[in-house]
């Protein structure tokens, strides 16, 4: 399954700031409230999680070692 | 799209005005639209408008010699930028980029200067936000220069390596700046440090640790 930023509905005040600054057009707010719309397009980019003052929407990175 | 006075009045620099004075501010100011990844103003060039973002997010940043960018803030709705030039005469300080489509409202210089002189109220609100402006600058200036977080944020990757099926806790770059007792914009020139220096390499949600002794040596730099 292909991991997407982590959205919390209850902290979103719908203000749209993540829909603008996602350059895949991967969100979008359906009934005010912020939706992951295209699933294969985020890039973690991280730009909605720095925007949002709600922290309605986080991008957590999983931390690994490579395989030598 | 025409300016609202609601909107006016959400901005910091025109709150406590009254529907006469917003009246005449409406006058003054201009719309601009700006495409994502546009610059709105680059830095060292000499400073005509006062901004302010109408919608969409513009991110304020200074670039090093070296062409390393250092995020100094991220400007939303109502919320102005490049104010010091407008105040001081001299050129942008910083340079501006928006980071999705955005609207713009500016006012000119000459006009902004004449709005103090004639509206008191207006020039306190510009010390209120010229004043907390200062004190988030000083607080990056303190990262920055007096804290080693390049040196935690390593030692933060470390302690929260993913097991062998590669689960492990999840931080985000907020969560990794609140470890480090930082900003998050500190966080992600730490970490595209880290990446530059071939300790670390970026795949999607991934931070793959590609030189763990190379982190260890981070951590054990003197600060």
């Amino acid at each position: 399954m292909t991991e997407m930023p982590v959205i919390n509905p209850d902290k979103c005040d719908g203000c749209g700031l993540c829909v603008g600054v996602c350059h895949n057009n991967a969100l979008a707010l359906v009934n005010n409230v912020i939706t992951i719309i295209a699933t294969v397009e985020c890039d973690w980019c991280t730009d909605c999680e720095a925007v949002c003052l709600m922290g309605a929407i986080s991008c957590p990175f999983e931390i690994i070692i490579q395989e030598s | 799209m025409a300016v609202q006075l609601e909107f006016l009045k959400s901005i910091v620099y025109f709150s406590d005005l009254g529907l006469a004075e917003l009246e005449l501010i409406r006058e003054l100011i201009f719309e601009k639209t700006v495409d994502r990844a546009e610059m709105v103003l680059p830095e060292g060039e000499p400073a005509t408008n006062l901004y302010f973002v109408a919608s969409g997010v513009v991110q304020v940043f200074k670039t090093s010699a070296e062409g390393k960018e250092q995020i100094l803030s991220i400007v939303r709705p109502g919320e102005s930028f490049n104010d010091v030039p407008i105040f001081d005469g001299g050129l942008n300080p910083a340079s501006a980029r928006a980071m999705g489509p955005v609207i713009l409202y500016g006012i000119k210089k000459n006009d902004m200067e004449a709005m103090l002189v004639d509206h008191p109220k207006i020039a306190l609100n510009v010390i209120k936000v010229l004043a907390s402006r200062v004190r988030h600058l000083l607080s990056l200036v303190e990262d920055l220069s007096f804290k080693h977080v390049i040196g935690r944020v390593a030692k933060i990757l470390l302690e929260h390596i993913g097991d062998e099926t590669g689960r492990g806790p999840r931080l985000t770059q907020q969560e990794m700046a609140a470890m480090a007792g930082t900003a998050r914009e500190v966080v992600g020139r730490s970490l595209k440090t880290l990446e530059e220096e071939g300790a670390i390499k970026f795949d999607r949600h991934r931070i793959i640790i590609t030189d763990k002794e190379m982190l260890q040596k981070v951590i054990e730099a003197p600060s």
